[in-house]
């Protein structure tokens, strides 16, 4: 039977089938952090049992680390115990650790694929729902939760059920202004919040065959804003050119063997899959979120829609809009550009291009928080700081930030954020918090205009 | 992990849909490197006011409602990968979430802390939300061997489905790692024979 992109890796993978019962599958790489890790190094001490695998595990710290004065010591106390005890924990049993100042630390979701670690056909997990942004590079990857982990700790295996499949087309050719992050914020305006629930998405056609690896990484890192354990995109030249040379990557001989496998892993033409879905790059406009999942997105410049569902009516409660409103012109306070979502180069770069000479509105905080230590980097070397600088914006050290708050970067209660990250739940940017989900040139835009615009007017 | 065959006991209910697990366990709480004491703050932003005081309106504040099964609209546990939010369920005393949709790795994870999620109907699940509104006394049977959920008063009864091998984890108290450490020398075998096609190749 002809056999899908996912089916291919699942397969490779599967080392035990329980007659009508789960699979034992094999993990290629264990990504790990602050949060989601100390419960499974206790429970695996509880039973005595060692580390399986420890150099197939891979740890940062990230979303709990400060995004200011990272040289001191962390000024609040469980924050830093908590950072201490993964350090501990790494030394104990010989795990890499990119700590906080590390060259190489950052959000997990950055810093693993641009280190080459995140490569095509891999199964990859980690403790963070956004682990299916790793899809992006043709792997298998999802998030788990922390008996979880400590399975993988302990035998580098997940039992599991295979998800069912299904693939999302978009094709046709982007318009002016409209990014990765539009794409997938509009996929889940069509098809909600739980259409994916039990499958794996790949995507296909040519929107995402032109798009680049950072394009990819944001669209698949969304998956499971749709309820999708993991998203995928099959490798191709785009893909082997972003791998190759990377501080990881296989080299030689074995970069040889490992291309040509990969080469091999795209959905064959007659294989089916369980569900599908087909838009044209035509009908996608600059998105914006206007309630409290990333489901409910519109075009920027359409009407917040009209509903009588209680669940429809709090979401604007909270978020203190009303139906049939327009967003345009909105005045806004904060605005994030940040998180494993929107956080690589390429973003700071759209950002960069529409800010440059200009500058933010006088009441808007702006945030600006790298991905990664090497992001952060190219941000200085490429001379965007000086752009952002010059317009006002506060460009921070890497981390998690205010994508989930857990440190010192929260929103205050009843401000509206626009903002690059990937939920827009009740309280998730800090306590009483309005999120708006956008692409960086929407939220770079927002800042410089202190107020929503509708950004195709803009750049016509 | 605690072995579930059956229960009988009232239920809270919270018909809302799109519960998600920031809402479950707000980040903030998040810091702590053990499991326990997180049923504290279980839907801390909707039990308290941001000033501290409790909202009289939500639904755990009020004494009419108690039990030890919490009913949730469509689609409960999505978002956030966060095991905390099972954690904190169970701490505070649920043993049974039923809803008509539940977020995959929610679910997964509600299981190995020996939470049952049951799935039942949209009909169901209105008609049970309706009849524990009008009457929170009303008792349910949950039976985990039969798969099936009862209520004594109006004779309901749906059945619910769940995975074989996890059903069997569940009433003998197991978890996966036990079973994972049973098959190490075929993993180890998977590993060798991977390694060998790789240098053959």
């Amino acid at each position: 039977m002809s056999k899908t992109l996912f089916d291919k890796v699942w397969d490779a993978h599967v080392v035990h089938t329980i007659k009508d019962g789960p699979q034992v599958l094999y993990i290629d790489k264990h990504l790990i952090h602050e949060v989601t890790s100390p419960q499974a190094f206790k429970e695996l001490e509880q039973r005595n049992v060692p580390i399986f695998r420890p150099k197939q595990i891979v740890a940062t710290a990230d979303h709990n680390t400060p995004t200011k004065d990272q040289h001191l010591p962390i000024k609040d106390e469980l924050s830093r115990k908590q950072l201490k005890q993964l350090s501990e924990n790494c030394k104990k049993h010989d795990i890499e650790l990119y700590q906080l100042g590390h060259k190489y630390n950052g959000i997990v979701h950055v810093m693993a694929p641009e280190l080459g670690i995140t490569q095509p056909g891999m199964s990859i997990v980690c403790g963070d729902s956004h682990t299916s942004t790793h899809g992006a590079f043709g792997s298998i990857a999802f998030g788990i939760g922390t008996s979880q982990v400590a399975q993988v700790f302990a035998s580098q295996c997940l039992l599991l059920t295979k998800p069912k499949s299904m693939r999302i087309r978009v094709n046709g050719q982007l318009k002016k202004g409209v990014q990765p992050k539009d794409v997938i914020l509009y996929i889940i305006s069509k098809i909600g919040t739980n259409a994916g629930t039990g499958y794996f998405c790949e995507y296909a056609g040519d929107v995402f065959e032109a798009m680049s690896m950072e394009g990819r990484m944001t669209v698949c890192n969304m998956s499971i804003e749709m309820g999708a354990r993991g998203g995928m995109i099959a490798p191709d030249e785009t893909t082997f050119d972003y791998v190759k040379g990377r501080t990881f990557a296989p080299q030689g001989e074995e970069w040889n063997q490992k291309l040509k496998y990969w080469k091999s892993l795209p959905t064959e033409n007659d294989a089916v899959f369980d569900k599908e879905y087909s838009f044209e790059a035509d009908d996608i406009e600059p998105m914006i979120t206007f309630g409290t999942n990333p489901g409910m997105g519109i075009k920027v410049n359409q009407h917040i829609p009209n509903s009588n569902d209680t669940s429809f009516e709090k979401a604007l409660n909270y978020m203190n809009f009303q139906k049939g409103e327009s967003l345009v012109d909105k005045p806004i306070n904060y605005v994030f550009i940040g998180s494993c979502t929107n956080s690589r180069i390429e973003d700071f770069r759209v950002a960069a291009d529409f800010v440059k000479g200009k500058k933010k509105a006088d009441h808007v905080t702006a945030w600006l928080v790298p991905g990664s230590k090497q992001v952060e980097k190219q941000i200085e070397d490429e001379g965007l700081k000086a752009i952002f600088s010059e317009a006002g914006f506060e460009l921070r050290q890497p981390g998690c930030s205010a994508c989930l708050a857990m440190n010192d970067d929260k929103i205050p209660a009843g401000e509206y954020c626009v903002s690059t990250s990937n939920r827009n739940f009740e309280g998730r940017q800090g306590q009483g918090s309005r999120t708006l989900l956008a692409s960086p040139l929407l939220a770079a835009a927002t800042a410089i205009e202190g107020k929503i615009v509708d950004i195709t007017k803009h750049l016509n | 992990m605690e072995k579930f065959i059956s229960i009988t006991t009232s239920a809270v209910p919270l018909p809302q849909e799109n519960i998600d697990t920031d809402q479950i366990i707000p980040a903030r709480f998040l810091k702590a490197t053990n499991r326990d004491g997180f049923g504290e703050n279980l839907f801390r932003d909707w039990r308290y006011h941001k000033d501290g005081s409790l909202n009289d309106e939500f639904v755990l504040n009020n004494n009419t409602y108690k039990g030890q099964i919490l009913i949730a609209g469509h689609n409960f546990g999505c978002g956030s990968s966060r095991e905390h939010a099972a954690w904190a369920l169970s701490d505070y005393g649920f043993k049974v979430i039923v809803s008509s949709f539940f977020a995959d790795i929610f679910k997964g994870n509600a299981l190995n802390n020996g939470v049952l999620p049951i799935q039942v109907s949209p009909e169901f699940l209105d008609s049970l939300l309706m009849t524990v509104k009008n009457k929170p006394e009303t008792q349910i049977d949950i039976n985990l061997e039969q798969q099936y959920i009862y209520l004594t008063s109006t004779g309901e009864k749906e059945n619910f489905e769940i995975d074989a091998y996890k059903k069997t984890c569940l009433m003998n108290g197991y978890d996966d790692i036990d079973f994972l450490l049973s098959k190490t020398s075929e993993i180890e075998k998977f590993e060798n024979q991977r390694e060998l096609s790789r240098v053959s190749d």
